[in-house]
């Protein structure tokens, strides 16, 4: 393997070093970003395109390395975005559970603390999450959403260009061990 | 399952957490027609298997039901085929009966209506012999029938008895080769004999028929009584073929007493001759027919002749012309000296003029027709799948056979 290769894939996931946090720090961020959801865009709507919960999801999954623990998260971070939204509950919890699952998967395989490997996993979970948002209020629901393509590939760029610094801001908390 | 839920914990869970959630979507959601989301999931969930319980139940059912059914069908139908069975053997009795009914009514009614003594008989045996054509009749001395006796049916005649025993006897058929009886045309009134040609042939012969004498085909044949055996005027049977021989004419016929396969005859105890009838015996069999219409005078263009001029021959005629042309040119036939002339011709014959409405006598008496025969005179169609000789192929009996013929049993033998 080239020095590149060694540097974003890990040969054996033991080897991966398990991020621990606070309890605080696992309640109060994903609070805090279903706040900023929800608060921020009445004043700033340019920043309405920030997915600030999916963002933290994906964080703590990665981080976490642990498929339980990332989907237990998703769906909490899911159905509490839910509960103060007017859809049902659960849709978005469906589709933060997968999304969590999948990350703290990716996160047993790559070197989620690569720069590089949090851009691409922000714009593929992104993606992932308002499409599968979007197949499953169509099929659950019945609702004729409208998926645009591009728009979502821009916002899931510009998801993953915030993913950066905040997932930097992030490191910060974790506990030293 | 320890080891199953230890190897994919990860997965369990997320199924779980995400079946939750779809419980939890499926109780909040209604459809379009305010039905909650799981409840249409639960009858989707359920309603496709218990459509598949009960379309193997209806099936089993069914297919249990249809094997009943089958199975009655198949008994129904072996017990349908034993009814029609004995329904076709009841119908055939039943026809049997009737046709027997029939032939025996027919029997009755000739009994009755002829004048000569007839006892019915059943037919109940064919000869053994390969060449002679005989049949057992049910009747034997016991009821009176002797030897030589004639047998019947109202069609026509069938044979005569040839041996006689208690309680039946043996009836020589017309077709047996053996076989002779005085026959009778209806028109001409031919006499012959009549005589069967034996083996595989269901026709008879008209022999001793000079060829002068005229007959025509499709001409009834009667019992001439000559034989005196049988009765004079019964039906023997209709020519089909007549043509000039080399001795005597040859003359082929189909005996009637033979077209509907006598089962039941009539054995002739006493004979009472009859007058041979103008018409047919059954024309057309059985049709009710007009008499013939009746034939326009001709107007008289010649005078006729005299009766005893109209019964000369050729010779007599000429001689006739000879004698006239004798007398007119007063010379005498034989003496040397003046020549008659032939040329000059005879001098008309003065006669008396007839009383209006007399038809001439025609020039040849053998093309002379009765009007009352001309309808018999048609060519009939031959009834039946006999072999029957035409003019095409006939039937032409060896030469030493018709030289034999004399040899036969004599007609009138007793």
């Amino acid at each position: 393997m080239t020095d590149f290769s060694d540097q974003i894939l890990i040969d054996n996931p033991r080897k991966g070093r398990i991020s621990r946090y606070k309890p605080a720090v696992l309640v109060l961020i994903p609070l805090g970003a279903i706040l900023f959801q929800v608060y921020v865009p009445l004043f700033f709507q340019s920043l309405s395109y920030l997915e600030m919960p999916l963002l933290v999801t994906v964080y703590f999954a990665l981080m976490r390395r642990q498929p339980i623990a990332g989907t237990l998260i998703g769906a909490a971070i899911g159905l509490m975005q839910d509960s103060l939204s007017h859809q049902p509950l659960g849709m978005v919890g469906i589709v933060k559970t997968l999304v969590g699952y999948f990350a703290a998967s990716v996160s047993l395989r790559f070197d989620v603390e690569n720069g590089a490997i949090r851009l691409i996993l922000g714009f593929f979970f992104f993606f992932f999450h308002q499409f599968f948002y979007w197949v499953l209020a169509r099929s659950l629901l019945g609702q004729d959403l409208h998926f645009d393509l591009q728009q979502t590939f821009l916002f899931g760029l510009l998801n993953a260009i915030v993913a950066l610094p905040l997932f930097h801001i992030l490191d910060k908390l974790k506990e030293r061990t | 399952m320890d080891l199953f839920l230890n190897r994919y914990r990860n997965l369990s869970v997320l199924l779980v957490v995400i079946v939750a959630q779809l419980l939890l979507l499926a109780y909040q959601i209604k459809s379009n027609q305010d039905v909650r989301l799981i409840r249409v999931w639960a009858v989707t969930a359920v309603t496709p298997l218990a459509r598949v319980l009960e379309g193997l139940r209806s099936n089993s059912i069914g297919f249990v039901t249809d094997y009943i059914v089958v199975l009655n069908v198949r008994e129904e139908n072996k017990r349908l085929r034993v009814d029609l069975d004995k329904m076709k053997m009841e119908n055939q009795f039943l026809k049997t009966e009737l046709s027997t009914a029939d032939r025996a009514s027919a029997l009755s009614a000739f009994q009755k209506r002829t004048q000569s003594r007839t006892i019915a008989a059943r037919i109940i045996g064919a000869g053994t012999s390969a060449t002679s054509r005989v049949v057992f009749v049910d009747r034997g001395t016991t009821s009176g029938v002797q030897r030589g006796m004639a047998v019947v049916t109202p069609d026509g005649i069938v044979g005569k008895v040839q041996s006689v025993y208690p309680t039946s006897s043996q009836v020589l058929l017309i077709t047996d080769s053996s076989f002779a009886a005085g026959v009778i045309s209806q028109k001409h009134r031919v006499h012959g004999t009549l005589k069967g040609q034996g083996l595989g042939q269901t026709t008879g012969v008209v022999d001793y028929v000079q060829n002068e004498e005229v007959v025509e085909p499709g001409e009834w044949f009667y019992t001439s009584g000559d034989d005196l055996i049988f009765p004079k005027g019964m039906p023997v049977g209709i020519a089909r073929v007549v043509r000039p021989g080399k001795v005597f004419k040859e003359i082929y016929l189909d005996p009637s007493g033979f077209q509907n396969g006598p089962e039941e005859v009539l054995i002739v105890l006493e004979g009472v001759h009859q007058i041979v009838p103008d018409g047919q015996p059954n024309p057309q069999g059985g049709i009710k027919l007009l008499t013939p219409p009746p034939t326009e005078q001709a107007p008289v263009l010649v005078q006729p002749e005299d009766p005893e001029r109209a019964m000369k021959t050729d010779a007599d005629r000429l001689r006739d012309r000879y004698k006239r042309i004798e007398e007119t040119q007063g010379i005498q036939f034989g003496d040397a000296g003046r020549i008659p002339n032939f040329n000059a011709g005879p001098p008309p014959r003065k006669v008396e003029p007839a009383p209006r409405g007399v038809a001439p006598d025609p020039p040849a008496p053998a093309t002379q027709q009765p009007a009352q025969a001309r309808p018999q005179a048609q060519p009939q169609v031959p009834r039946g799948p006999a072999v029957r000789p035409s003019p095409e192929t006939p039937i032409r009996p060896p030469a030493q056979k018709r030289e034999a013929a004399p040899a036969d049993p004599p007609v009138n033998q007793q």
